[in-house]
């Protein structure tokens, strides 16, 4: 009983922040990239348009679901369907923290672990091209069939390298518990340099391994540069064409639910999950410092308000900075707490970065020609995930564990 | 108990899926009750205790199989097939010949195999290490002829889908 109602506040809590985090991710990304181009992106709805996802929702919504004729209905209304279920779904096996007591009851951080977690992920993604792909065949309409073969036989292309690329890290860690994996990631070599993946002996993920899985992620999720499923210059808007309202909304929220798996996947297996990069008394300052001089600098910068409006937004968004930094240094004092605080900061911050990454080179990088993604695939990324799954498996088998 | 009642309702979809998939006249229809059918059976191997098999059942087969399969049929852009007339013969001794055959089938079955509770949930622990320890020590001559064989097909298929170059 008791394992019921905890497991469905967790469910509640993580299914409430994930959705908020899908809501904001999309104002985060129209935010750097506005930036990246010299504009301001979003301004009006609240301040600095910080309540503009929630507008969004609203006239996604409200607005009419339009259905054109000739369509196969069935697949039709299946395919929206899928598509977010099918990216929802991975979110479960993904750990966010270590284990914790809350009145008295001890619980992880995770919905639920399967020794096979990283297994179950790699499946749901691979089915996951469905909804794409149904999207654009029962859509009767050319382009929306074109972008759904494009993603067909681009993720099939990508999931050959993603997979082997993805086998070097558990070949090193020799488990496939998301929790087993965070635990192998634990500790630090020579006292400073954390044990992640990316550093860890016999072969450091850093050359090969992590930057072809990122490569592949950015392939997996369909964003730029491999956006070809929706290249609105070719394609008008690819697979979701004839889609509209909360159809629409749904691939929208697939996309970046799909971008968030992606970038906790390889926060797990390559960037040790929620550990922090040195050891703890000197990495638990660090949060501390940064929310304090980001609070800091929005008071100054409110003193000196660029616009009428930041004389108010920007000393408050300050306070709320220094509130959480006050709050990091009073968990110290109670060190359960403190525990759980930094591994959330941690886990988030990994997170977000990897996710700032997804968005900055959406503002940066041209697309790709369709070709040229074909050879790049077969040519050079699966060359290389071999290569990397060679070269790791004969340092590990060279230099086994104690 | 919770056990059997996941295994009936994924056994029922199974075979649901598996009949829709015979009775549809759409191929995409039919690729996607098929996809139901191996989707159902990654978990009854779950339940089984096979985690490694059901889970290469859904990458390999429910995800990479089938998505070439789709992929084809979307290409291909292939229609509905018309449904010819069923012979008179079909009409009559369809139905009474199936049901013989299937209760013979079950007979036999229930002769071979003795009776009792054969099958327990859960009691196959067929994880990924047991698997690749089986794969890489008692059966590594089956499973590298399978590799050589699946080589050979590829290069294969190359052969007879190149263009001749003259």
């Amino acid at each position: 009983m008791n394992f019921l109602i905890v497991s469905l506040i967790k469910a509640g809590v993580v299914a409430f922040v994930l959705m908020t985090t899908l809501a904001y991710l999309q104002w985060i990304e129209r935010k750097v990239i506005a930036h990246i181009q010299l504009r301001v992106g979003p301004y009006r709805v609240g301040p600095h348009g910080l309540l503009q996802p929630l507008a969004d929702v609203i006239k996604l919504i409200t607005k009419e679901g339009f259905i054109p004729s000739h369509v196969n209905l069935f697949f039709y209304m299946l395919a929206p369907f899928l598509a977010v279920t099918l990216s929802l779904i991975s979110i479960s096996v993904i750990p966010f923290g270590p284990e914790i007591e809350v009145a008295g009851v001890k619980t992880w951080l995770q919905l639920t672990d399967l020794n096979i977690g990283v297994l179950f992920v790699l499946g749901i993604s691979s089915v996951g091209v469905y909804g794409v792909a149904l999207a654009g065949w029962a859509s009767n309409n050319k382009y929306s069939l074109l972008g759904g073969l494009r993603s067909s036989a681009q993720m099939i292309s990508y999931e050959l390298p993603l997979a082997l690329t993805v086998a070097a890290p558990l070949l090193m860690l020799n488990t496939l518990s998301f929790r087993e994996i965070v635990n192998g990631q634990a500790g630090y070599l020579g006292g400073w340099l954390a044990r992640w993946t990316i550093f860890q002996l016999p072969f450091p993920q850093i050359f090969l391994g992590f930057p072809l899985f990122l490569i592949c992620s950015f392939a997996e999720t369909n964003r730029v540069p491999f956006d070809l499923p929706e290249a609105e210059n070719e394609l008008v808007a690819g697979f979701h064409t004839e889609y509209s309202s909360m159809k629409f909304a749904s691939f929208f929220m697939a996309e970046y639910a799909n971008m968030v798996t992606v970038t906790c996947v390889a926060t797990l297996l390559f960037l040790g999950g929620w550990t922090p990069p040195f050891p703890a008394p000197y990495s638990n300052v660090i949060p501390i410092v940064l929310f304090a001089i980001g609070g800091l600098a929005a008071l100054y910068a409110g003193i000196n308000p660029a616009r009428p409006k930041d004389r108010f937004t920007l000393p408050v968004a300050g306070l709320v900075f220094l509130g959480l930094a006050a709050a990091f240094a009073a968990s110290h004092l109670v060190p359960a707490l403190e525990t759980v605080l930094m591994a959330l900061f941690w886990f988030c911050g990994k997170v977000l970065a990897l996710l700032f990454l997804f968005i900055w080179i959406r503002g940066t990088l041209p697309r790709f020609r369709y070709d040229q993604l074909m050879r790049f695939a077969w040519t050079f990324m699966f060359p290389m995930a071999m290569l990397n799954l060679l070269v790791t498996s004969i340092m590990v088998a060279l230099f086994p564990k104690p | 108990m919770w056990s059997a009642i996941i295994f009936l309702v994924f056994a029922f979809v199974a075979v649901v899926a598996a009949i829709n998939l015979v009775v549809q006249t759409h191929p995409i229809s039919s690729a996607l009750s098929l996809i139901g059918v191996m989707g159902s059976l990654a978990v009854l191997y779950l339940l089984l205790g096979a985690e490694f098999i059901a889970a290469a059942q859904l990458v390999v087969y429910a995800g990479a199989i089938m998505v070439l399969f789709v992929f084809v049929i979307m290409l291909l852009n292939a229609g509905a097939e018309n449904a010819k007339p069923i012979g008179s013969r079909a009409k009559y001794f369809g139905l009474p010949l199936l049901i013989a055959f299937l209760g013979i089938m079950s007979f036999v079955v229930q002769a071979v195999i003795p009776g009792g509770n054969n099958v327990v949930f859960g009691e196959y622990h067929a994880g990924p290490r047991d698997v690749g320890k089986a794969l890489f020590t008692d059966y590594l001559l089956p499973f590298e002829v399978v590799s050589v064989l699946i080589l050979i097909a590829i290069i294969g298929a190359i052969v007879l889908a190149r263009k001749e170059i003259d």
